[in-house]
């Protein structure tokens, strides 16, 4: 194999890695972005999204194809129950008192999967049609590989319509962008946080289910990692800009590929690259490569 | 000042009856017991080391379990002998200038405390100014880097095979004596000046930097004590267990603390010591949640996972239920204004 | 004693002050007036080192043949130089009690290390009973040493603003900056206001650079008067040039 094919192949996977990282991103950077919350629970919402593909394909007579809508859509709903119950009441809170909460609620949904799910690593069930190598000029890379980006940008193009273009999502951006005005403004701020959760958990799960067909194998603590990774990407990209979670995604997932691809000696560092990225970002560029710096008023 | 001096008395009070309620239950409980009441005085250092860096100063940090990783392995390193070396680093040997190191558990102990320290001025220093959320996750991510150097420094750490045959020079003596003189030095350290500028900057930044506080140096100095105190706790925890990985050292163990310092009550010492205590024992006693039990006629399947269930539960309870209360300190401020 | 020369401040595209000169003798009390908005805030906010000025010099000279350019300077490191303000919207330690507050003030002027106030050396005791006994004496002189052991924020608007008077005093400031003393107070806290600084000017030898909106303390006690409108200096002298100058009159009542 040329290393010129090894290359592309390495290019094909980060590129993958990197969609995963984007959606889930995407789910952090909103809820930063309106509430300035560090959903510390999201990570293992992906988790749980994984769980409930895994058991809706092999524990109900659904078609894999509906479990894989379904389970995102019940994913979202949990979303929202888990800002209900562990956020809303302490919206008016200093902002550590909250992020102590999401730790607690990040524990708690990693807790109740080894409960429920037991700790024993699963397979995840991969359709076949999923699931085969294909050889392209002597490279061979799974279908997998290819579906992720394409099943994300779809996602992405969805979501920048529904942003852009509805009520609810010019309502969000709104909060987004200036709280309190916004919440003058008549717009049924519960709502649009309700909806906040449910899009980024979501998206999340969508992840979830293509990170289970890449990598099948399922852990109740499966969701820290790629959790924290994707809130990097979503500082990297400045967080709260949506578009710059997508672009922190790809850079983390490729660089995270590349640096195993080019130095595999350092391959045992794979999961501290990350942070060191997070930690440069935050002392040179804390409001991230698309992020805007503001300064408190005294 | 006769106030003072009344507190003073009722600390020394305090310290007696400890002594002699560990004098007592190291002469008649058994071996379990005397491991948890070790673990107890463990977690009441990291409980005030945490809560001098979270509670006192404010500045939210998760890297609680890197500095512990750092103290355990030097702890382990410089007691263990020279010949359970050689069996532990079968895989690859250990680099020259520890192979004929053995050091006793004091110097052990202050050598984790420094190196700990040390390397908190190194992380904290471009990491202070950062604020609460963002902060919380870089001193998290560098608690993963340092557990991810430690999982890949074969020949220094051992790298995933971990350590074993780590003496066990803890004992209540040790653990407790640690624990007393967190008590006295956090005590004492926010009763001063320097303790009241930390609070200040918890406060407010803008205006304790307006009245001449020196942010960047007083944030680091508290966060050279928290991860000093986290570092000998560290080397403590490794000369208890005996064997130390670096899986270890992951963030649940960060959270164990932020329970017990959340529970005690943020800038609260006497709260965190009792909650240091209350919620060791209880992880020992809710231990029958995850295993099963035999009771000779029926057997009660436990549920592995639920005891931490229970603690998340805890944890999101008490927060929402003190809410905005959860970072003020109000302890005996209407009674030492009645007595004027 | 404070000399300002040229001073602009932009954010962004928007200017809050520009060219600005101005001088504040030893000994005076100088006003700093202007509409709501005119840039009178962002004025101490550099002065103090909150923000670092787009152009211009800042010359502080706590006594004669001392020299010092701000422009640069951290905040905490000009606190110690002498110079010490109050915040328009009160910013104390709100969860400590009043006697901290005041006590944390002369913080940056301990000379101990932290080792010896946690080993409660004689040294550091030393220092420490002075503080204290400086705090409770600034307490009095406010009136609130019975109100000790309150939280900060437990006490009535015009307590407070009276605290972080006496906050900024145990810093021992040469130049005492207050940002709209008066606000929120009735005539009669606002008359006894006037006498009080006053009364510190005198007792600590201080001079004082004050913004306020309270046109009769203004017009009281300054000798002289810097007028600011969107962030430029329309007019400065004694109070009688300031109130019958066209301009601030037109500031005032036109229609900016």
């Amino acid at each position: 194999m040329g290393s010129i094919s090894l290359f592309l192949q390495h290019l094909a996977n980060g590129i993958s890695l990197g969609s995963l990282y984007a959606l889930i991103a995407i789910g952090y950077t909103m809820v930063y972005g309106i509430l300035r919350l560090i959903n510390f629970a999201h990570g293992d919402i992906f988790m749980l999204g994984v769980y409930l593909t895994y058991f809706g394909v092999l524990y109900t007579s659904i078609p894999w194809w509906l479990v894989f809508a379904i389970a995102p859509a019940v994913t979202g709903l949990v979303g929202i129950l888990l800002e209900a119950v562990a956020y809303k009441p302490l919206r008016e809170s200093p902002r550590i008192t909250i992020l102590i909460s999401a730790i607690g609620a990040s524990f708690l949904l990693q807790n109740l999967g080894i409960v429920f799910f037991g700790g024993r690593p699963r397979a995840f069930p991969v359709p076949r049609i999923l699931n085969h190598v294909v050889k392209v000029r002597g490279v061979s890379i799974n279908v997998i590989t290819f579906i992720i980006p394409v099943v994300t940008i779809l996602l992405l193009i969805g979501l920048s319509y529904f942003i852009t273009k509805t009520k609810t999502g010019l309502a969000m951006r709104a909060l987004s962008r200036d709280y309190e005005t916004a919440s003058l403004m008549g717009i049924d701020i519960n709502r649009i946080i309700s909806i906040t959760f449910f899009m980024g958990s979501f998206l999340a799960a969508m992840g979830g289910i293509m990170w289970g067909a890449r990598y099948p194998q399922l852990m109740p603590l499966m969701g820290v990692m790629p959790g924290l990774k994707s809130f990097i990407a979503a500082v990297v990209g400045g967080i709260g800009n949506i578009a710059g979670a997508v672009v922190g995604g790809f850079l983390l997932g490729l660089g995270e590929i590349m640096l195993v691809a080019l130095l595999p000696r350092l391959t045992g560092y794979r999961d501290a690259f990350a942070f060191v990225v997070l930690i440069i970002i935050l002392l040179v560029k804390p409001s991230g490569l698309m992020g805007s710096g503001q300064t408190e008023k005294v | 000042m006769r106030d003072k001096q009344r507190t003073d008395l009722a600390a020394l009070l305090a310290l007696v009856c400890a002594v002699v309620a560990l004098f007592l239950a190291n002469k008649y409980l058994d071996d379990y017991k005397i491991r948890i009441i070790n673990l107890s005085g463990i977690y009441v250092t990291l409980g005030l080391s945490m809560n001098l860096i979270n509670g006192f100063t404010g500045l939210f940090s998760l890297g609680h379990a890197g500095f512990m990783a750092v103290g355990a392995y030097t702890v382990a390193l410089l007691t263990m002998p020279i010949s359970m070396k050689e069996m532990n680093f079968f895989f690859q040997p250990i680099v020259p200038w520890l192979a004929n190191v053995e050091v006793g558990f004091l110097p052990a102990l202050l050598a984790a405390g420094l190196i700990s320290a040390f390397l908190g001025v190194l992380i904290g220093a471009p990491v202070l100014r950062l604020r609460d959320d963002y902060l919380a996750i870089a001193t998290l991510g560098f608690a993963e880097i340092i557990r991810v150097v430690f999982t890949n420094t074969q020949s220094l750490t051992n790298g995933a095979l971990g350590l074993k045959g780590i003496p066990n020079y803890t004992n209540i003596w040790w653990s407790w004596g640690v624990a007393f003189i967190t008590v006295w030095f956090v005590t004492s350290l926010i009763r001063g000046s320097y303790g009241k500028a930390f609070m200040a900057i918890r406060e407010d930044e803008v205006a304790a930097q307006a009245m001449g506080i020196n942010l960047f140096k007083h944030k680091v100095m508290s966060f050279a004590f928290a991860s000093f105190f986290a570092g000998v706790a560290g080397g403590l925890l490794a000369s208890l267990l005996g064997t130390i990985d670096p899986n270890m050292f992951r963030i649940t163990l960060t959270f164990n603390i932020l329970l017990i310092v959340v529970l005690g009550g943020l800038s609260r010492i006497t709260g965190t010591v009792i909650s240091a205590v209350v919620v060791t024992v209880m992880m020992e006693a809710l231990r029958f949640l995850d295993e099963s039990i035999n009771l000779g006629f029926i057997e009660i399947k436990g549920v592995p996972g639920m005891r931490m269930v229970v603690f998340s539960i805890i944890l999101i309870l008490v927060v929402i239920v003190r809410k905005a209360g959860l970072m003020t300190r109000l302890k005996g401020r209407e009674s030492s204004y009645a007595e004027n | 004693m404070l000399r300002i020369e040229n001073l602009t401040m932009q954010f962004g595209g928007v200017v809050a002050c520009s060219g600005l000169t101005a001088e504040v003798k030893p000994g005076q009390i100088v006003g700093l007036i202007g509409p709501n908005g005119a840039g009178k805030t962002t004025v101490f906010n550099v002065i103090t080192g909150v923000y670092k000025p787009t152009a211009g010099r800042i010359t502080f000279s706590p006594r004669e043949g001392e020299q010092y350019q701000l422009v640069g300077l951290s905040p905490d490191h000009i606190a110690k130089l002498g110079i010490c303000r109050t915040f328009q919207n009160i910013r104390l330690f709100s969860e400590l009690s009043v006697l901290d507050n005041v006590f944390i003030g002369s913080h940056l002027r301990l000379r101990s290390s932290v080792f010896s106030s946690v080993l409660r050396l004689p040294r550091y005791t030393a220092e420490e009973k002075e503080h204290y006994e400086k705090s409770l004496y600034l307490l009095e002189k406010i009136g609130l040493q019975d109100f000790r052991d309150e939280k900060a924020n437990s006490l009535p608007y015009g307590m407070q603003r009276r605290l972080e008077m006496a906050r900024a005093l145990a810093t021992n400031p040469k130049l005492l900056l207050l940002d709209e003393p008066a606000a929120g107070m009735n005539p009669q806290e606002t008359l006894e206001l006037t006498e009080f600084i006053q009364e510190i000017k005198e007792e600590f030898e201080l001079t004082v650079f004050l913004i306020e909106h309270h046109m009769e303390v203004v017009m009281e006690i300054s000798e002289k008067i810097y007028v600011l409108d969107h962030g430029v200096l329309i007019a400065e002298g004694s109070p009688s040039e300031v109130q019958s100058n066209d301009k601030v009159i037109e500031a005032y009542l036109g229609v900016g």
